[in-house]
């Protein structure tokens, strides 16, 4: 018997749901992560390699985009280099708000082994860092763990609420 | 009696050292031995004066003055058919005699042979460039001047080939510390932030082992979490520790030593 009458607000599967502006934010935040594509050194490869076909990132929304206008994440995948820190941050400066750093790998974390004069020892000198993944480097399965703690992170952010700045910007 | 040595840390000092060591070194044949290098010294020593000359593992090698260098690479590309420059770099020898040792690589591709040229140059002189005959040294005069700061006449690009071009100092020189010196440590902060950023930044942490235990950042305080970012240089909250154990669970029962009793027979 036809239906004359939809209870709009009892009725399963009607065209209305409930939700909050944050969470409605987050979603769609979350969901479409774009990390640019930049890689310093091995880790690099790893990050190729979570991109590609057998990991596939694409599946998370994480779309690689080659300019620092289209993205939210920067990736820094490999050793950074005291000679490169500035177009690091330069990079880093030109994505558009709000955006997030993922440091993939001891060197981008702490320097690493490369305790010496040219390296840079930690990217959190230099731009402000959400994710730290250790590693050496770290494999593709646990790149997606950080995107996906990351995920985790936006989903509980709240785009009304005033964020703590982080260190130095 | 014998002279007292701390025990301490023995394992950081060798366990004897030789009265009789000779230090290992690569044995020096005579030119005369080889039929093509002889030859090709004879020709040589006709147009260059040679200080110093020896086969070393199948190398010639040639000491000569730096001043012949241009005419010398020029001689043995076009005569002598020496038509590679595999390798050219510098040795730091600044503080046992005040300055660099050259080395150039050649090879002969139609002779299958090696052979170096070697010279001295003393901290305040240049060398000339050898860019005019050999391309591939256009690159490794740029990192001789980067890496030891030995300085090239008549170059045509001379500048830093690795390190950026502000970069003070030359790396590879066998005084400048591994961990960099004052301007190498804040480079990067100088460079985006400026001086003035370096009290914020604070000096780099070369310790792998460091744990800030007020830096809720980026350190969980096991047993003492404290929400994420919480400021707590000046209060510490204290967080007791407490095990489930010690109240409202029945299963699980602390163990006392002094009630427990040990079977003599399986039951």
């Amino acid at each position: 018997m036809a239906q004359h009458k939809v209870n709009y607000l009892q009725d399963g599967g009607t065209p209305i749901k409930l939700t909050t502006i944050d969470k409605l934010v987050n979603f769609g935040r979350s969901n479409s992560l774009w990390p640019m594509t930049y890689g310093l050194a091995c880790c690099a490869i790893e990050m190729m390699a979570t991109g590609a076909s057998r990991y596939d990132f694409d599946r998370f929304g994480t779309i690689f985009r080659a300019s620092p206008r289209q993205s939210d994440v920067l990736i820094i995948a490999g050793t950074l280099t005291k000679k490169h820190a500035e177009f690091m941050r330069r990079l880093y400066d030109q994505m558009p708000d709000p955006k997030w750093v993922i440091s993939m790998g001891s060197c981008a974390n702490t320097g690493g082994m490369f305790n010496t004069y040219a390296t840079v020892q930690g990217a959190d000198r230099i731009i402000p860092v959400d994710i730290y993944l250790p590693g050496c480097a770290p494999r593709p399965e646990t790149l997606q763990y950080a995107l996906m703690t990351l995920q985790r992170k936006i989903r509980k952010e709240s785009i009304f609420r005033a964020h703590k700045k982080k260190r130095l910007v | 009696m014998r002279k007292y040595t701390p025990k301490d840390n023995v394992q950081r000092q060798a366990p004897f050292s030789d009265r009789f060591f000779v230090s290992p070194s690569v044995p020096r044949f005579d030119i005369s031995n080889d039929e093509i290098f002889s030859k090709d010294y004879e020709s040589f020593t006709k147009a260059f004066k040679v200080k110093d000359a020896y086969i070393e593992h199948t190398h010639l090698v040639l000491n000569v003055d730096k001043n012949d260098i241009v005419e010398i690479m020029n001689f043995l590309s076009k005569e002598l058919e020496y038509d590679m420059l595999i390798e050219m770099s510098a040795i730091d020898y600044l503080a046992a005699k005040d300055g660099y040792e050259l080395f150039y690589e050649m090879l002969s591709l139609s002779k299958h042979k090696r052979l170096r040229i070697k010279c001295f140059l003393n901290k305040d002189d240049a060398v000339e460039s050898i860019t005019s005959i050999f391309d591939s040294a256009n690159w490794s005069e740029r990192e001789m001047y980067d890496m030891l700061g030995v300085k090239v006449l008549n170059h045509p690009n001379m500048k830093r080939l690795i390190m950026p071009d502000d970069w003070y100092d030359h790396p590879l020189r066998k005084t400048y510390p591994l961990q960099g010196d004052e301007a190498a440590s804040w480079y990067e902060v100088d460079k985006i932030f400026g001086k003035e950023a370096r009290d914020v930044i604070g000096p780099e942490q070369r310790d792998p082992a460091a744990i800030d235990r007020y830096d809720t950042e980026r350190f969980a305080r096991l047993g003492h979490e404290v929400p994420y970012q919480t400021d707590i240089r000046e209060f510490e909250p204290i967080t007791p520790i407490s095990y489930q154990e010690e109240d409202s669970s029945k299963i699980m029962k602390k163990l006392k030593p002094e009630e427990s009793v040990v079977l003599k027979r399986r039951r």
